[in-house]
């Protein structure tokens, strides 16, 4: 039986030392062993024939944001879900009416942005915006 | 055995609170900040977690769970505070925002 | 969830009638929002007029049938009816303002009355709250609106950076609150307000004292951010002056004093038996609050930075009354914050109006000549300035009467005599924009002058009248 919390502890600690020291060897060996050829076709970011398009810190559209806050809010909101879930046979109709206020008004935020065109992805479908 | 004590969680969230409060504080780019200010709250939810274990009471985990999403409601705003401002300033570095001094 | 579970009762549902007439309102506006063409938003605007005279009526009925509600995470007593009704009363005259400011900047839409409506139902939440949880949740509801009304005018730079400015700071400080939350929770093992109360009364199970110092500290710095008492006051010049004026104005009135209710509700009872150990922090916070307020405010040339910095030394004034720790500094907080919400709407009902389109007019000089070209405009602003002073017989004089008797009888002369001193300093930046007003030449720019919307007019009317009223007989509401 372990005494104290260092021994406790100490498979952890060791296994994180043998992980470091796997991959510290590997990269170590690879450098000392591997002999390395310099070319523009290996130094390319795919080296399998496909030229890269354009630059890596392209800026992505706002609209990636705004769809990945809206997806975020929606979905938090339904951890709400599992506490009720918890209680429901215990709280009975209470619960099934308390939950119903609370969707009613997610819906009513989703039918907000639906509305508003938050979700539309080309500017087409997207409800002229006003000034 | 040694279990992991109520302490230990203390200790870790204090230290997240300590991180948190430096970067809001030193790190001028707004999105760090708001980061940052994620970082105290999830320390907060640790606390509130450990002291619900602790006290074997179930307030603690609700509160966590209203923590939870008062902190993705609070993020959302910020960052589309962040995107207006950024269409009409181009920047997110906080003292780049000069017409209010900061 | 215990076994012993009862559903809420009719009478609980009826204490809780202002939030779900707030919050039932906002939400239909938001819904309605997309629904309506750009030139029938108005429509919306007095949909939440209505929504907030509902709130009224909702917070006099429950008023009514005073008492706990959702398993005592509210307490619905004489307290928390006084802030309702005050903070509703706050919204609805910000509406009133709102109504030809957002017409004149082109910006009507429902959001911002529903947002207002939201941020409002948040205080009505926060000054009834029992519970540390309801509290903060109440809080967020109420400061996440806000962020986006500072920010209202998103194609403004100034604007911009306001809420930016504003979200960063004021998520920090509710952080370090939520901190202290969780620390109080864990000293004590509850989260009710009176159960907190009870277990730190109790020397058989007293805590240790490093955490409830912590965590009254924290606490403490969260509450300090939000009625922006120094050092914690930076956000406020800043947001004021980039927030459109309606807005800066309900900044000013309803969340501060929701938030001096919530602090006056903790203190006085949960940290109740920790009084020795915060009252030290009270004093100098409040004697702080009042130097850096008002000999700030004497530098400012923009009215909307000046107002703010006033808006901190009143800050101060009410902190005293929170030092004083008894009933009648309670009392005298009371008055004072009612007496402030009017003065501080109606001057900055003045701001919006003045500034006309884009808030080109700002500066304190550009109110030269008011005084002849707008006379009553002149004159009501003038009761509201004199009243700030804290000049008899205005409720401005009464509510610092109040405040420094509570402060004499509390034993704090040398707060009571440096308050006083203070309050003398800050006649000369309010006296400073009554001479403006009446003995420069006015401009040509007041030429261009339209008339007060009336909505406004009703609104400043309103302001001036309570402040005089609440002078000659402030029994109405004490």
């Amino acid at each position: 039986m372990p005494t104290s919390v260092a021994e406790e502890y100490f498979p952890v600690v060791l296994q994180v030392l043998v992980a470091m020291a796997i991959a510290g060897g590997m990269i170590a060996a690879s450098a000392l062993l591997g002999h390395r050829v310099r070319n523009p076709v290996k130094d390319q970011p795919y080296e399998c024939g496909i030229q890269p398009e354009g630059s890596p810190r392209e800026r992505f559209s706002v609209k990636f944001y705004l769809v990945a806050m809206i997806f975020i809010l929606l979905d938090i909101e339904t951890v709400f879900l599992y506490p009720w879930a918890v209680v429901y046979r215990e709280l009975r109709l209470f619960a099934f009416f308390e939950m119903l206020v609370f969707v009613v008004l997610i819906l009513s935020g989703f039918f907000y942005i639906w509305k508003k065109g938050a979700l539309a992805w080309s500017m087409e479908e997207k409800p002229r915006e006003k000034q | 055995m040694h279990p992991i004590t109520t302490t230990h969680y203390l200790i870790l969230s204090a230290a997240l609170l300590a991180i948190g409060a430096v970067g809001v504080l030193i790190r001028r780019n707004i999105i760090i900040m708001l980061m940052s200010i994620e970082l105290i709250l999830n320390a907060v939810n640790i606390n509130l977690i450990a002291f619900s274990r602790h006290y074997q009471d179930v307030i603690g985990q609700v509160f966590a769970i209203f923590v939870i999403t008062v902190a993705v409601a609070e993020a959302a705003v910020g960052l589309g505070i962040l995107i207006a401002l950024f269409r009409n300033k181009a920047t997110v570095q906080a003292d780049e925002v000069e017409i209010l001094k900061w | 969830m215990p076994a012993n579970f009862v559903p809420p009762s009719g009478v609980e549902y009826i204490r809780v009638l202002p939030e779900i007439i707030l919050a039932a309102v906002a939400t239909l506006i938001m819904v309605l929002e997309p629904l309506t063409p750009a030139p029938r938003k108005r429509a919306l605007g007095y949909l939440a007029l209505a929504g907030f005279a509902g709130a009224l009526a909702g917070a006099a009925a429950a008023g009514w049938r005073t008492g706990p509600a959702f398993s005592g995470m509210l307490e619905v007593d004489g307290f928390a009816t006084f802030f309702r009704l005050l903070v509703i009363l706050a919204g609805l005259l910000v509406t009133l303002v709102s109504f030809p400011y957002l017409r004149r900047e082109e910006a009507e839409s429902g959001e911002y009355y529903a947002l207002l409506l939201y941020s409002v139902a948040g205080q009505t939440i926060m000054v009834s709250a029992a519970d540390l949880i309801v509290l903060f949740i109440g809080l967020e509801i109420s400061s996440i609106a806000s962020y986006v009304l500072a920010g209202y005018m998103r194609r403004e730079k100034l604007a911009n950076e306001a809420a930016a400015k504003y979200f960063l700071l004021g998520s920090f400080a509710t952080a370090f609150l939520l901190y202290g939350i969780a620390l109080i929770y864990g000293a004590t093992g509850t989260t009710r307000l009176n159960g907190i109360a009870q277990v730190l009364s109790d020397p058989r199970m007293a805590p240790a004292g490093i955490l409830t110092g912590t965590a009254v500290a924290l606490m403490l710095v969260g509450f300090a951010f939000k009625i922006s008492a120094a050092p914690f006051q930076v956000w406020a010049p800043d947001v004021y002056q980039g927030a459109p004026s309606p807005v800066a104005a309900f900044l000013a009135a309803g969340p501060k004093a929701a938030a001096f209710a919530v602090l006056l509700r903790v203190f006085m009872t949960a940290f109740a038996p920790l009084t020795g150990r915060w009252l030290a922090i009270m004093w100098s916070l409040s004697l702080l609050t009042m130097i850096v307020g008002n000999f700030a405010a004497l530098l400012q040339t923009n009215i909307k930075r000046l107002l703010a910095y006033s808006s901190i030394a009143h800050a101060g004034y009410v902190l005293v009354a929170v030092t004083a720790h008894s009933e009648e500094g309670v009392q005298a907080a009371m008055f004072y914050l009612t007496v402030y919400v009017f003065m501080n709407i109606g001057a900055f009902a003045v701001v919006a109006y003045f500034s006309r389109k884009g808030e080109r007019y700002v500066e304190i000089e550009d109110l030269a000549g008011l005084g002849v070209r707008q006379p009553v405009l002149a004159a009501l602003f003038a009761v509201i300035l004199l009243s700030l002073i804290g000049v008899p017989p205005t409720a401005g004089f009464l509510g610092k009467f109040y405040i420094f008797q509570a402060a004499v009888k509390a034993d704090l002369l040398w707060l009571t005599v440096l308050g006083l001193l203070n309050s003398a300093v800050a006649a000369y930046y309010y006296l400073r924009l009554i001479v403006i007003m009446y003995m420069k030449e006015p401009g040509d720019s007041l030429l261009e002058l339209p008339g007060m919307a009336v909505s406004t007019r009703a609104a400043l009317w309103t302001s001036a009248a309570a402040v005089v009223v609440l002078g000659l007989f402030p029994a109405l509401i004490r």
